[in-house]
């Protein structure tokens, strides 16, 4: 069979005693892909990360690298390799000779070693540093250390473990366009661990949410934010706001629910029952503020309600509109012009959002 | 420095000085002094300025006196280096057996490793004789399964494992010390690279505790050098070492300045090892670790 994928999981379930910390989790990555796994913290990300690599066996299931069965095999007969999270640079070590342990493992004569050294370094752009010693480096230069280890072997798979977690806000974000820039480079198979959401839809090329254990949806960024398979993902991803809702009818993936009174449109994944209860799911900044007397369009649908709070947050202003009851939405609106910010407390305004980004959630 | 700092710094250091003073610096002095001065008969020491003893110990025309003594030192060294690597041997991987137990688990091992301690080591040692006898324990036990008895007693056998079981301790504490504060992350970077168990341990478990290695062979290496006890009771005196020299000199030869000499030499050359080995450890420690 062709390898249809540089890594697959298949069922894979790992305990720890009696504790199950990845459950049955079924997944394909392709060659070259930036791949993310997200999730809040002890989720079992790292865990399934450890699979791949080795340093854990699957307590069922069974672990692919380019098609090849490898749950058995010892990290060392893999040919992937891992960014800590902690780096773990060898300490006793210089930095060339730390970047050179994996090619030397591999039994490369010296001379191809030392250049390709020079030329990882030049990649992570560190050129200079290869006589000290790791902990004469700063963080950011540690993590690029480390990032240069791994992938001087040019591995089938690089994992990646939280590589940014313990960098400041300004030197992560450019990390995360660099690493990103590295792999196009490169051309290897990027699996990310993160559980900040934000880093993982700006860097993958598809995302893997798990909760407990699970995994809830893989997709593009844009699909995961924009359609996600259940309340979870919707909740950890993003803001969203969930109305309490009793599904009226559905049909093809179109549903209309009934919110205190108000019947809404929207579309769903999942499989709804009629006249059980749910949840309507839309973001915040999907939206829309419009005064008395604005012009209808076709593909929204509107309802009337009163602004209760308004926050002024810089690029965008955050609303909550009371529409019934008890039933209340956040709206954010983007404070493009001295127009956007007409909207006062107490005023009564009409909410209203294309009916695609409307989601039915039951769990 | 204020005249209170001064006093409080006098306070703090002022009882570990006191007693490297004491116990170590006071006794090292005096067998140095006692090493320059006369023999007295029926033993001690007059108090007049006199360098035989070195040159006994150093003239060629002596040379009973010298040989004598370089084989018993060399002896020394030798059973000393012996004893180091066998408790190496068995203690790296009880040291590493324990560091790997879960925490609660661990200071039970170690209380186990310590516990001879609270038996005075003579009477330990005599209970090593019992064993090792002729007619002893083993020998006993031998015979029950059917085996020929072994003459071990009074044998450099005999002294070696009297010695390798009194210094064990020593060798196991730091080397826990060591591997205990490994990090074991490291071990998996290096697989992850690909090293295989061998490589993993050559290239960074054995760097990385070379301290504790070393802090282990020191301990074990220099009291071994000054054994007294164990060579006599189960070597039976026929494996003299230089405790053994130095017990006859202050002993039944009544000679104090030529023990004390022999004693100077020879906390001379440890002093020397001890010196060298701090300086190479500086170096790495500079370096990194
Ligand atoms: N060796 C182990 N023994 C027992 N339980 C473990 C072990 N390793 C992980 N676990 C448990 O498995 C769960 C998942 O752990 P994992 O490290 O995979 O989480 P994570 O998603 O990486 O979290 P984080 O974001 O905090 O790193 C956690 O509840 C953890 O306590
Ligand atoms: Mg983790």
């Amino acid at each position: 069979m062709a390898a249809t994928f540089d890594v697959e999981l298949r069922t894979v379930t790992k305990h720890f005693g009696s504790f199950t910390a990845v459950k049955d989790v079924s997944l394909g990555i392709r060659q070259g892909e930036f791949f993310s796994l997200l999730g809040p913290s002890g989720c079992g990300k790292t865990t399934n990360l450890r699979m791949i690599a080795g340093f854990e066996l699957p307590t069922s299931g069974s672990i692919l690298l380019g098609g090849k069965d490898v749950s058995q095999l010892p990290p060392f007969k893999r040919n992937v390799n891992t960014v800590f999270q902690n780096y773990a640079l060898f300490p006793h070590l210089s930095v060339s000779d730390n970047v050179a342990f994996g090619l030397e493992m591999k039994g490369i004569d010296k001379a191809e070693i030392a250049k390709r050294v020079k030329e990882t370094l030049e990649m992570v752009r560190l050129p200079d540093s290869g006589k000290k010693k790791p902990n004469q480096l700063s963080g950011g230069q540690r993590q690029r250390i480390a990032l240069a280890r791994a992938i001087v072997n040019r591995p089938q798979v690089l994992l990646l473990d939280e590589p940014l977690g313990a960098l400041d806000l300004k030197l992560r974000k450019a990390m995360q366009l660099e690493l990103k820039e590295l792999q196009r480079q490169l051309a290897i198979t990027f699996v990310f661990v993160t559980h900040d959401q934000e880093e993982a839809l700006v860097m993958s090329d598809r995302i893997g949410v798990m909760d407990h254990g699970v995994l809830r949806q893989v997709g593009t960024p844009a699909a995961i934010y924009d359609r996600p398979a259940d309340r979870f993902v919707a909740d950890f991803i993003g803001d969203t706001n969930f109305l309490p809702c009793r599904v009226v009818d559905h049909r093809n993936g179109t549903a209309h629910v009934q919110v205190a009174g108000l019947t809404m449109s929207a579309s769903s994944d999942q499989t709804l029952t009629d006249n059980s209860s749910a949840y309507l799911a839309i973001r915040p900044e999907k939206v829309q503020l419009y005064g008395p007397d604005t012009p209808h369009n076709p593909n929204e649908e509107r309802f009337a309600g009163v602004i209760v709070e308004t926050v002024f947050m810089g690029t965008d202003t955050r609303y909550v509109v009371e529409l019934a009851e008890d039933i209340q939405i956040v709206v954010r609106q983007q404070n493009r012009n001295i127009a956007s910010t007409r909207f006062a407390l107490g005023q009564t305004v009409d909410v209203g959002w294309e009916t695609v980004f409307a989601r039915v959630l039951v769990s | 420095m204020t005249q209170r700092r001064k006093a409080l710094l006098a306070f703090l250091l002022g009882p570990g000085a006191g007693w490297l003073l004491l116990f170590f610096l006071l006794p090292g002095a005096l067998v140095i002094v006692y090493s320059i001065l006369t023999r007295k008969d029926g033993g001690g020491v007059e108090w007049i300025v006199d360098f035989s003893s070195y040159v006994k110990l150093f003239s060629p025309t002596d040379g009973a006196v010298i040989n004598d003594f370089m084989v018993i030192f060399a002896r020394s060294l030798w059973w000393a280096a012996l004893t180091s690597f066998v408790c190496l041997l068995i203690g790296y991987p009880l040291a590493y057996f324990i560091a790997l137990q879960p925490a609660h688990v661990r200071s039970t091992y170690l209380f186990l490793v310590l516990i001879p301690f609270w038996t005075n080591f003579l009477v330990r040692t005599y209970a090593w004789k019992f064993i090792l006898n002729n007619n002893g324990l083993l020998n006993t036990l031998l015979q029950d399964w059917g085996f020929e008895r072994i003459a071990i007693i009074n044998t450099p056998t005999a002294v070696l494992i009297g010695l390798v079981y009194g210094s064990l301790p020593f060798m196991v504490l730091p080397l826990y010390a060591s591997i205990e504060k490994l990090d074991f992350d490291l071990v998996e970077a290096a697989q992850d690279l690909g090293a295989n168990y061998l490589s993993v341990f050559r290239r960074i478990i054995l760097p990385l505790t070379a301290p504790g290695i070393g802090a282990g062979i020191v301990l074990v290496f220099i009291p071994v050098t000054g054994q007294y006890i164990v060579p006599t009771i189960l070597g039976g005196g026929k494996v003299a070492m230089l405790g053994n020299l130095l017990a006859q000199q202050f002993g039944p030869a009544l000679n104090w300045p030529f023990g004390s000499a022999i004693s100077v030499i020879f906390m001379v050359l440890l002093m020397a090892a001890v010196v060298f080995y701090l300086r190479s450890e500086n170096r790495d420690g500079e370096a990194g670790l």
